[in-house]
């Protein structure tokens, strides 16, 4: 039977079609599928803990005596880094997006991208061996003048091993991604948009203020969301900077101790129903850091329309 | 999104640094020589888990042990303890170490994958425990149990505390604050040191001995035995505990025993495992033992740990036996503990501990 070229085409166009749409629609399953694994194994692996016995647990304490402190002291660690890390990124994204010279802000993106590949490893050896004994004379500083303060109550860490400290490298840390990802959203702002506030009399800085902040906003909140997810997680640099211990309210004495650097820390060691605490640990970050995006997407849904982008 | 991808890379290593730290081996882990050793050469591959107190030199022991029996390989990997223990009940392993000797249940269970005479301890690894601070001008202290505790327990607070100055007559000491320094990671030289504390200190050191440093006494911390070192070397004032061999350069404490002060020494504590209790009702061939922390024995350094090899008295076949009992030999013999300390800066074995050993291991047999 004659057939003709474009028929033909057509044929292998349609097929073609149905495997790229059946490989795409699997790549996206997979996704789902790990993530649904992940879960399934972290919370049967969890359930032993819940129950058990709180003497054959850490510290003799029942498990979620023992997880509230792990989770004020993960968000208090990711607070201080959002906190000194989200002004500096914006403030670096917009040098770069609109007051750099095109060639200083191409070197400058390209160094910021850097910074993001540096391994966690490094940034935590940096801080134990070089920020922590330098930041020891501001915090016996901070003891005697701002004691007042539960936050600054002395008698400040010998080491600088502190909570704060390991605020402070988590802001470096997270730096890079809010900054790439901000600077990225500034550069979208619309060029009319821009040009329009300029033509009425606006500064460049009102320029920034009324049509590049407003545009950004939910780019920005997602960019700083993207950070927490990493400050939340982060591992192996507050396992190395962070002197660990009970809770305490201080940021410059020793204390305080992250889901993630625990785990970290205690699994080498672990047996048993032990082992099963740390996983249940995990699962709470897992929540955490989930509530987190939720609430992320949310804020940037609900921001949409007012963002000037349409 | 560049910016993304990088962050994803990163975190990709930042996982695999974690893995390699947390192996803590000495990245000593080259291709093994094909020298053959003619007649007593074994073959296969031995699994065994356990411990990380003994990482280092297991490393150091399957490299010489392959080099030595070319086709023969040994696998190691660092699970902690009680993974070791539970690895060779349940038969998933055909050797395993352990800071801490096999419980009687233990025993009991192990009788089904091991045979009727169950699984066996065997010391394999003992290593001091030193006390070491920085101090500017003084290099060596000596403290007795009380005093330590105290220091630890951050009842001492300052350098030259009566308690201090009484036992260091000529020494001039600083009004330095004390900084106290332990490991924020689960650690067999925590469980050792704390063992050391609550029973020559009972009346001081009220907490149990544990692996995770007590929250009541907590402090200043840093991550595994080179983080606490490195934090006593820049803070004036510190003092930790640490495997006596990677504390150079701080000063070291001689711990009161009897009327004498003992530092912390290869020969002190293969002293202390010589001079151990033997626990009861053992097997012949079981060389299970207590620390005495408490000895008044001269030259017996007690703050020691001991990490004892587990295998089972009999294996399913032939071949795995021979390899288990070649491996055992090495690892206990002379010429074993001392690759050891030369690598991992263990303590080697007593003559008569290492001949007990090799007694011991050589009644593995078949099923």
């Amino acid at each position: 039977m004659s057939s003709n070229a474009l028929t033909d085409s057509g044929s292998a166009g349609r097929a073609g079609d149905k495997i790229f749409s059946t490989a795409a629609m699997v790549a996206g399953s997979l996704i789902l599928f790990v993530l649904f694994c992940v879960a399934v194994f972290l919370v049967k692996e969890s359930i032993p803990a819940l129950t058990a016995d709180p003497a054959d647990l850490k510290g003799g304490v029942s498990f979620f005596a023992h997880i509230g402190a792990l989770i004020v002291g993960t968000l208090i660690a990711a607070a201080i880094a959002l906190l000194l890390a989200t002004p500096v990124a914006v403030g670096v994204a917009l040098f770069i997006s609109h007051y750099a010279p095109r060639r200083l802000a191409q070197g400058l993106g390209y160094i910021v991208d850097l910074l993001a590949a540096i391994p966690s490893v490094i940034y935590g050896a940096w801080g134990v061996t070089v920020l922590a004994p330098a930041l020891v004379p501001p915090y016996v500083w901070l003891a005697e003048n701002a004691g007042w303060i539960p936050l600054f109550t002395g008698p400040a860490s010998a080491t600088g091993k502190t909570m704060l400290t390991a605020g402070v490298v988590l802001a470096v840390m997270i730096m890079p991604i809010v900054t790439s990802l901000s600077r990225e959203i500034f550069l979208q702002t619309p060029k009319l948009h821009e040009e329009a506030a300029l033509a009425l009399g606006a500064t460049r800085w009102e320029m920034v203020r009324v049509a590049v902040l407003p545009f950004a906003r939910p780019g920005i909140v997602s960019a700083v969301m993207l950070g927490l997810g990493r400050a939340l997680g982060e591992t192996m640099a507050i396992a190395l900077v962070l002197s660990s211990g009970p809770m305490i309210a201080s940021l410059i004495q020793s204390g305080n101790q992250t889901i993630a650097a625990e785990i970290a820390l205690a699994f080498p060691e672990s047996s048993g129903v032990q082992t099963n605490a740390l996983f249940a640990a995990g699962l709470v970050l897992f929540v955490i850091t989930l509530a987190v995006n939720m609430v992320a997407r949310w804020i940037v849904a609900r921001h949409k329309e007012f963002s000037g982008a349409n | 999104m560049k910016a993304l991808r990088i962050g994803q890379t990163a975190a990709v290593l930042s996982v695999a640094a974690l893995a390699l730290t947390a192996c803590g081996s000495n990245g000593n882990t080259g291709a093994t020589s094909p020298a053959a050793d003619g007649a007593a050469a074994v073959t296969g591959t031995l699994t065994g888990t356990g411990a990380s107190s003994v990482g280092a030199a297991m490393v150091a022991w399957a490299e010489e042990f392959a080099a030595a029996n070319s086709g023969a390989q040994v696998n190691y990997t660092e699970e902690g303890s009680g993974a070791g223990r539970t690895g060779l009940i349940d038969g998933k392993v055909d050797f395993a170490a352990s800071d801490a000797y096999l419980t009687d249940e233990e025993l009991a269970a192990s009788e089904a994958t091991c045979g009727p005479d169950g699984a066996f301890d065997v010391p394999i690894y003992v290593s001091p425990i030193a006390v070491a601070f920085n101090l500017e001008g003084v290099d060596t202290l000596n403290l007795d149990a009380d005093t330590i505790a105290s220091i630890f327990a951050g009842k001492i607070t300052t350098w030259n505390d009566e308690a201090i100055a009484a036992l260091n007559e000529g020494v001039t000491l600083p009004d330095t604050k004390i900084t106290v320094v332990h490991r924020n990671d689960k650690s067999g030289t925590t469980e050792n040191f704390t063992d050391y504390l609550a029973q020559a200190a009972p009346s001081i050191w009220t907490e149990e001995k544990s692996g995770d440093w007590p929250g009541a006494f907590a402090s200043e911390s840093a991550k595994g035995t080179s983080g606490v070192v490195d934090t006593v070397a820049k803070t004036a004032g510190a003092i930790t505990y640490a495997d006596a061999s990677r504390t150079t350069g701080l000063g070291i404490a001689s711990v009161k025993v009897g009327e004498e002060f003992s530092a912390p020494t290869a020969e002190g504590a293969a002293k202390a495992a010589d001079t151990a209790t033997a626990v009861e009702g053992r097997a012949a061939h079981d060389i299970a033992f207590d620390l005495d922390r408490t000895s008044d024995e001269a030259g017996v350094y007690p703050i020691s740990l001991v990490t004892f090899g587990l295998f089972c008295s009999t294996y399913a076949d032939q071949e795995t036996a021979d390899l288990v009992k070649a491996f055992g030999t090495y690892i206990t013999s002379a010429e074993g503990q001392e690759v050891a300390a030369a690598d991992a800066g263990s303590s080697p074995l007593s003559a008569e501990l290492s001949e007990r050993a090799a007694e011991a291991i050589a009644t593995i047999s078949v099923k």
